[in-house]
């Protein structure tokens, strides 16, 4: 006599259920650029424009046409990330330039008709040349990579090129 | 001779198939791991820019989505094809934030309430205005951990 239960459905069961769980869920884990945003001014703070020397600021205009003024130059997003360390890391060279990273200022502004891939992609190539500074500090000082160092060494490296980033509000100038 | 010729005639045995079952539960046990449930269904078009500098956000559970993007096909012939926000599952006014970050604090405890993320999933055709509109009505709900949703580029400038 054969008295065992038939299991050649489970396996259909299964099926069911595994397909069930591929349609409902997603795989994607996010990721995406981290920011901060600053704080609201609290009404009753006076609004002091501390004075910083323009030599230390590196002010990226984006306009509705998404086109970059950087620093009074039209700029095209591919030599962003050039300049933008060339500024940071210029220790007072060129007078043009940055006394020191830790002075040096990146403030953005864009127009309300900016797209929002250029947005992206401007604050994507500004964050690339910190990267890229603080992996270059990294290997010269600690002969690792910037992700292999521990937390104390990390912070030392993110303490010699702080990243200073000012948001202005946006303009609305073109034909948005 | 006979020795040979016992087998011959045999139909070979069918493969057993009672380890199916397990197989597919194992796959199914790795998916129901490595996924997470789908909460929203999208209203909105939504195709994040590309970035290189990539984080990874580390809690999800702390983590909640804004969408920016075109009503979809089947809502774009009532709302047009303007960019909308959607917060959770209908579509919003930049003025709601306020509303839905409270909404979302009071989910998680007390004490995980300073590291909630908001990730913007914003498409990339969308220009800034709605966009900074939304950031202005987060620095308002003090939300200030921000992230901008995108998927990785190989290509460097």
């Amino acid at each position: 006599m054969d008295n065992e239960i038939n299991a050649s459905s489970m396996a259909d069961i299964a099926f069911l259920l595994l397909i069930f769980f591929l349609v409902t869920t997603t795989m994607d884990i996010d990721k995406g650029l981290l920011t901060k945003l600053p704080p609201m001014p609290e009404d009753d703070t006076e609004i002091i424009d501390a004075p910083i020397n323009a030599r230390n600021t590196w002010p990226i205009l984006v306009n509705a046409r998404d086109q970059l003024l950087v620093k009074g130059e039209l700029m095209s997003i591919e030599e962003l990330k050039r300049k933008t360390k060339e500024f940071l890391s210029n220790n007072g060279r060129d007078p043009k330039l940055s006394d020191n990273p830790d002075k040096a200022v990146v403030s953005l502004k864009n127009d309300r008709g900016t797209s929002y891939d250029m947005y992206i992609q401007v604050q994507n190539e500004v964050k690339a040349a910190y990267n890229e500074l603080r992996e270059e500090e990294s290997q010269k000082k600690f002969g690792k990579n910037y992700e292999d160092l521990n937390k104390d060494q990390q912070k030392k490296i993110r303490k010699l090129y702080p990243m200073k980033i000012s948001e202005a509000e946006p303009e609305n100038t073109g034909n948005s | 001779m006979g020795k040979f010729s016992t087998k011959r005639g045999k139909a070979t045995p069918a493969i057993s198939t009672a380890s199916l079952p397990d197989i597919i539960f194992i796959l199914l046990f790795f998916f129901m791991v490595a996924t997470v449930m789908r909460e929203t269904t999208l209203k909105v078009k939504v195709l994040v820019p590309k970035a290189t500098e990539l984080q990874k956000l580390e809690k999800k559970s702390l983590t909640s989505y804004i969408y920016i993007g075109e009503p979809t096909p089947n809502y774009a012939k009532t709302l047009g094809t303007a960019p909308r926000i959607q917060l959770n599952d209908q579509f919003a006014t930049p003025q709601d934030i306020i509303q839905f970050v409270e909404n979302e604090r009071v989910k998680v405890d007390d004490r995980l309430v300073p590291f909630m993320t908001f990730s913007m999933r914003v498409d990339k055709e969308v220009k800034m205005g709605i966009v900074s509109d939304v950031k202005q009505e987060l620095r308002k709900a003090n939300a200030l951990k921000l992230n901008y949703s995108a998927t990785p580029r190989t290509e460097v400038y």
